[in-house]
């Protein structure tokens, strides 16, 4: 593989070379684009958008913000439910949105493609490979000269006939995705637009990818719009960034500048949030919340969130202004620098002797005769108001270990202690006390609710069943507990599907806290959440640690996360620990090649220089 | 924010279809219902002859008479009675024993779970007509083994619709948080899974009601359960079939078999509307 500098100097001279006209001509132009719901209540407002030839352009912003309503659109397309209602959007040339529904479908594939978020999915389950992609090339217009052996070898993937005729499930996550990229490049359009392709993939699966994307614009020069909720894998990647917030950009410019001096307080806000793997530090939660489309407020949508709000800012929403570098906001010259939050130094190992010892656990999960090994003799322990961070990536056997540490797997061997006592096997065959001092929150906080109950009824139950509190003292911790979380009191008699994914992770944790534990299982608690959230959860559980001095496991696949919250980390790989030991030493001095790979490929905000895959040692993957 | 939005739809009264088609079912079920429950109370003697047999509809008989000469009206509004009150018993031992196993099988897994499912399923083997038969067989003829043989057949599929639900409902956080408190099995099943699958049943009870009273009113037809003179819907079906050509008097026929058939299309229209608004 080239070096990056070689390879931007071999794409321009290439553009200049396929160019008639100027090098750097204009394939994508989106002006004032409109998508509204059935209602009419607007859910994409006011988008303008240029992508020039051999550029990336990221698109990024949290769920809800209208970035996939958007990427859809730039195809002429609406999903069931939504229409769009204004605006052009030339692709190389043609007004997509003029065109009828036989002459858009022409365009797509030939002149703008789509690469879908779950490859899994998108891939027709009963079609071969190479029959997904040359139903993409045989559509009724010329064919491309390429064929499919030549368009996997471009996406790195075996050009054989025997992997073409493979079906998708024979395919690993990664495969699937390059293949969906495949298709997408299969007629050689000038634009492709990807939403989230390696938003499902393990960060090493995701660095390959990426490295392809990069790759591919640089040898075909095709024109890229990446739509993606991490700024940290969108700043490795792209030229410009565009942010979006409540259906609109708020923000657009080139990423060195938006991401080092960004102004607008949202986009600050978001950098700020991003945990770094690379520099432990304390994070700087934004308040509040994204609101639903149809609560957005009248003015600047961002301003009920926002520190530097001033009358002028609700009474109308403010223009996209600037050249080069656009922001909306009335006050973009007060937005401050971003401030790096405080260095965060992990505490010392064990000061108040050890809590829970795990010694050589074995788990599996087993369906019929197979057996999936879990955990293959993993040894750890924990100290007193101790966080240690388990990291792997799905498959890794992370969930399972937690699970057994609580008693809701079954170990096939090892032991667990907690303060020195051998804990059983099942939960049911455990002392009320031990049941208490163990608690473990869910990873998907849409589920871990019960919907059925308020708010209060759930927080009230532990503290009867696990503390033996009457029904009365049960129900006055709830507003304590409330309070601990950072959740006013009045949400106590609300339902969880009136919450919010946040809200409800905040009311997840209280649960656990109200049985009064000593130490907290976090299984991916922040993974299903928007980074703003997570900032905010894990700033949470850092003041929780300091308040109540509760030892942590904390189980994550993002090394971000571990850096944030973690004094010592165990590295987890197919059911065995590679490596552990204080967080800041595995991360900047990672021992095992694994850890290393794994640290490698961990996207940061702002390090684009170089492959992010680093092959693995064995089989050399170029 | 999107689940936000949904709650706000939602209205408070649950009971409300949300679509029109659910509310023209409820208006329907009101009607069916209402003339079944109410109608005997207006209704003169259903067994009386009035006029001669098949006589078409006048001022006295407004649907006409049936083949004994009795009053068509009358004996629909006694009619409808019989058809609710035994395919609802019917349904209710369906449910009140399919809801058990299927909470059982789903909950405790391990070795209930095929046991309990297997023996369901050797009652599915039996084709219904069949099974009734078999029953009537061995409890003789009468309402009483028509209403448990219709039970039995409608027991398997509740009891698999309740233990999927259930197994869904126990990898949820709640639940296992419950049993990580250390709540006992019932508690558990209780407080955390049975109000979590009352959605998937509503819209299931609905259906199975129908069958039921489908299922009675074709054995009724054959002769199998309810027994003449009793005023019943179905039975009026099979008693009538000779006046149904157009010169005698079809409505002895058509307008029982309306009944029945408004009565399983309202009942289908609201169960499609309460699992409706599911998401």
């Amino acid at each position: 593989m080239s070096t990056p500098q070689a390879g931007s100097e071999e794409s321009s001279a290439r553009a200049g070379l396929e160019d008639t006209g100027t090098p750097r001509a204009t394939v994508l132009d989106v002006v004032g684009l409109r998508v509204e719901l059935d209602s009419g209540t607007p859910v994409v407002e006011g988008v303008s958008l240029r992508l020039d030839r051999g550029e990336i352009l990221g698109l990024v912003g949290e769920s809800g913000c209208g970035k996939t309503t958007t990427a859809l659109a730039l195809l002429g397309f609406a999903r069931p439910g939504t229409r769009i209602a204004g605006g052009e959007v030339f692709v190389a040339g043609e007004d997509i949105l003029r065109l009828d529904e036989s002459d858009r479908r022409r365009l797509r594939g030939k002149k703008v493609s789509y690469v879908p978020q779950d490859a899994g999915q998108a891939l027709n389950p009963a079609l071969r490979i190479g029959g997904s992609i040359t139903d993409v090339m045989r559509r009724p217009h010329e064919a491309s000269g390429n064929g499919v052996g030549a368009l996997l070898t471009a996406v790195d993937l075996p050009g054989t006939a025997e992997f073409a005729a493979r079906l998708p499930h024979r395919l690993s996550g990664g495969q699937q995705q390059r293949v969906t990229i495949a298709m997408a490049l299969a007629c050689e359009p000038p634009v492709v637009v990807m939403d989230e392709p390696t938003t499902g993939l393990d960060v090493i699966t995701q660095a390959g990818v990426l490295d392809e994307v990069r790759r591919l614009r640089d040898e075909l020069g095709t024109s890229l719009v990446y739509v993606s909720h991490d700024l940290a894998v969108v700043s490795r990647l792209a030229d410009r960034i565009a942010v979006m917030y409540a259906g609109r950009i708020v923000e657009e410019g080139p990423t060195a500048t938006l991401l080092a001096r960004p102004e607008h307080p949202y986009t600050k806000g978001l950098v700020q949030s991003i945990p770094d793997h690379t520099r432990p530090s304390r994070l700087t939660a934004m308040p509040g919340t994204a609101l639903g489309v149809e609560d957005r407020p009248q003015g600047c949508a961002f301003a009920p969130r926002c520190p530097q709000r001033s009358d002028a800012c609700t009474e109308r929403m403010p223009e996209l202004s600037g050249t080069g570098h656009r922001v909306r906001c009335v006050h973009a010259d007060r937005t401050p620098p971003i401030v790096p939050g405080p260095p965060r130094t992990a505490r010392a190992t064990v000061e108040r002797g050890l809590l829970l010892t795990v010694s050589d656990l074995h788990a599996s999960h087993r369906t019929g005769r197979d057996a999936v090994i879990a955990a293959a003799g993993v040894s750890f322990d924990l100290g007193s108001g101790e966080c240690l961070a388990l990291v792997g990536q799905s498959g890794s056997g992370k969930t399972t270990i937690a699970r057994c540490l609580v008693g809701l797997h079954r170990r096939d061997g090892g032991t667990v202690a907690l303060g020195g006592e051998p804990l059983a096997d099942r939960v049911r065959r455990r002392t009320t006390d031990q049941r208490r001092r163990i608690q473990y929150v869910f990873q998907n906080p849409y589920e871990s609710l019960n919907p059925r109950q308020t708010v209060g009824e759930q927080l009230a139950r532990p503290a009867r069943k696990l503390r033996g509190l009457s029904a009365a003292a049960a129900r006055a911790e709830v507003g304590p507990l409330l309070e601990q979380v950072r959740l006013p009191a009045g949400i106590a008699d609300r339902y969880p599907r009136r919450l919010s994914g946040g809200e409800r992770q905040r009311v997840a944790i209280a649960r656990a806290l109200a049985a009064g534990p000593d130490v907290l299982v976090c299984d991916e608690i922040t993974s299903a959440l928007d980074v703003s959230v997570q900032a905010a959860i894990l700033e949470l559980l850092a003041d929780l640690r300091g308040e109540l001095g509760l030892a942590m496991l904390l189980i994550t696949h993002d090394l971000g996360v571990v850096a944030v919250a973690a004094d010592r980390v165990a590295v987890l790989e197919q059911g065995t620990i590679r490596e552990s030991g204080a967080v800041e030493d595995v991360l900047h001095a990672p021992e095992h090649p694994y850890t290393a790979r794994l640290v490698a490929a961990a996207p940061t905000i702002g390090r684009t220089d170089g492959p992010l895959a680093v092959p693995d040692t064995g089989k050399s993957q170029t | 924010m999107t689940t936000d939005l949904i709650a706000r739809l939602v209205p408070r009264r649950s009971w409300w279809p949300a679509t029109r088609a659910g509310r023209v079912g409820l208006v329907l079920l009101v009607a069916t219902a209402g003339a079944a429950l109410v109608g005997p109370f207006f209704a003169g003697s259903p067994d009386r002859s009035v006029a001669p047999p098949f006589s078409p509809p006048d001022g006295d008989a407004p649907l006409g008479t049936d083949f004994l000469g009795r009053d068509v009206l009358a004996r629909l509004l006694t009619g409808g009675e019989s058809v609710l009150l035994y395919a609802g018993l019917a349904t209710l031992v369906a449910y009140a024993v399919g809801i058990t196993v299927g909470l059982a099988a789903g909950y405790l897994r391990s070795w209930p779970d095929p046991l309990l499912m297997r023996s369901v399923d050797v009652l599915l083997s039996f084709p219904s007509l069949v099974f009734i038969l078999l029953f009537a067989t061995a409890f003789g003829r009468g309402i009483g083994a028509v209403v448990m043989a219709t039970a039995v057949i409608q027991l398997p599929a509740i009891a698999r619709i309740i233990r999927t639900a259930t197994l869904t409902q126990s990898a949820r956080g709640y639940v296992e948080a419950a049993v990580l408190r250390g709540e006992s099995s019932s508690s558990v099943l209780r407080r955390e899974i049975l109000p979590n699958i009352t959605r998937t049943l509503s819209a299931d009870v609905g259906l199975r009601f129908t069958w039921s009273v489908l299922l009675i009113a074709s054995v009724n037809f054959l002769g199998l359960g309810l027994q003449p003179p009793n005023a019943d819907w179905g039975l009026m079906v099979s008693e009538n079939r000779a006046g149904m050509s157009v010169a005698l008097n079809p409505w002895a026929v058509l307008a029982p078999a309306l009944m029945l058939g408004l009565l399983t299309v309202a009942i289908n229209l609201l169960g499609d509307a309460m699992s409706g608004d599911k998401k």
